[in-house]
């Protein structure tokens, strides 16, 4: 599987149909993934693909994008889930499609974090189930829906109809419980948050050049990291997210206090998807639920 | 003395209530209310919106943090908006922000939704003397307010 991926770059770069090939490579030490840029086709080699390689690297297709589009036409390593991203960012006119030729990844599951590799050891065909992600597990991308090159075999996985794994079981369990046990345990949570913004700087989604956490004129986010600022921030964060979020999970990735940021953006997908029977990142050619309308929605809350 | 100062010295708390409404309808209703003398509870404060589709949930987050008790959201009825589809786009925005509210944990007895057309001013009067009733019973928001303190 490497080895047609290094081969397809080699290709793609010394055609000069890219100019540069965004993916996954070892870092010094070979014990982590990290993202490489790759624009000479010699280099190629230094391309990895296996389940360590968790970054959405679509990343670098937003607020990124200009320096990228500094080198060239860029090829992107995506795993179904990126592609997912890249379809929102398409709808959104972020980018064209032609801007970028994606390199489809099939995969297989990738890890929650990469620490929780350790002693797994070396051999990088399969992840045990219980160090994936709530969504490998509910993963109907494995085997990538938009791209120029599939990488892979076909894999046959087929997931749950209903969607399972501790984040909806959470979210379940929560909705069961009384307003009052879930203000606690949100308000556990948001007690947490440094307003390093982390969440925001991973999520792919996230590439307003300016954003309203940075406005302070007037200031509605307040800046220090008190809980009530903290909730206000993380309730406009996924508010803005409403339709858009196509669970890469990276926000809870990077998260250095743990907040389950997964549960509240799956909840509004979850409402999104009954509410306006919409996925996010299936048809670059949808336009996005919160940007559009239908006479027909419920109103059975409006007096 | 109007009859309701007097009630507020009986029984101590009176809840504040803020009212997003649009330009268009809700205002003109609300004005409308005054303009033929009915009286409603004072516990309202209103402010005016071009359009329902102007409101942006930090608005109403934001009115939390300052100290309301409950928040009322109010513009023209479907099909009626001034800028023909303002209240579609914002009926989509509070469907998604009133279950994200809910699964926070925040009462939705504390945040209304209403269209109150231009010539509903009894509808309007009826509607902030409801909301102003059910919010007094529930007390103050004294989960948000204690955030400051925490």
């Amino acid at each position: 599987m490497e080895n047609t991926l290094r081969q397809k770059a080699k290709e793609l770069l010394e055609k000069g149909d890219v100019k540069v090939v965004i993916g996954f490579g070892w870092n010094n030490r070979k014990t982590r993934t990290t993202p490489v840029f790759i624009t000479k086709p010699e280099d190629a080699d230094k391309l990895i693909f296996n389940p360590l390689c968790v970054n959405n690297l679509s990343l670098y297709l937003t607020r990124k994008f200009a320096d990228i589009k500094a080198l060239g036409k860029p090829a992107i390593v995506a795993k179904g889930c990126d592609i997912k991203t890249i379809a929102v960012l398409i709808s959104e006119s972020q980018l064209k499609r032609e801007d970028v030729v994606i390199l489809g990844m099939v995969c297989s599951g990738v890890v929650y974090k990469q620490e929780l590799w350790k002693g797994v050891g070396t051999d990088f065909k399969s992840v045990p189930t219980d160090i994936m992600p709530t969504k490998c597990h509910n993963c109907d991308v494995r085997n990538p829906h938009i791209a120029d090159v599939v990488v892979g075999e076909k894999t046959t996985f087929m997931p749950p109809d209903v969607p399972s794994g501790m984040v909806f079981d959470k979210i379940r369990e929560l909705d069961k419980k009384s307003g009052a046990e879930r203000w606690d345990f949100w308000i556990e949570h948001f007690n947490r948050c440094i307003k390093c913004y982390a969440c925001r700087q991973i999520c792919p989604l996230c590439y307003c050049e300016r954003c309203i956490a940075e406005k302070n004129m007037p200031q509605w986010i307040e800046t220090s990291a008190h809980l009530r600022g903290n909730l206000a921030w993380n309730l406009k964060r996924a508010m803005d997210l409403t339709g858009r979020c196509t669970f890469c999970g990276e926000c809870e990735r990077a998260c250095p206090v743990n907040i389950p940021l997964n549960l509240v953006n799956q909840k509004l997908a979850l409402v999104v998807r009954k509410a306006f029977e919409h996925r996010a990142g299936y048809d670059e050619k949808v336009h996005p639920p919160m940007i559009v309308f239908n006479m027909e929605d419920q109103e059975d809350f409006i007096k | 003395m109007s009859s309701h100062t007097q009630q507020e010295q009986v029984s101590g708390f009176e809840p504040k209530i803020v009212a997003f409404v649009c330009n268009w309808c809700t205002y003109a209703g609300a004005d409308l209310a005054g303009t033929s003398r009915m009286e409603y509870k004072p516990n309202v404060r209103i402010i005016k919106l071009p359009c329902t589709g102007r409101i942006d949930p930090l608005f109403i987050i934001k009115a939390f943090e300052k100290g309301a008790d409950g928040v009322l959201v109010s513009g023209c009825h479907p099909g009626d908006c001034h800028y023909t589809t303002g209240n579609y786009h914002a009926r989509r925005r509070w469907i998604a922000f009133k279950s994200l509210l809910e699964f926070t944990g925040i009462d939705m007895k504390r945040l209304h939704f209403s269209w109150v057309s231009a010539s509903e001013a009894i509808k309007w009067v009826d509607l902030v003397n409801n909301i102003t009733d059910e919010v007094k019973k529930l007390g103050p928001f004294v989960e948000y307010k204690g955030l400051s303190e925490r």
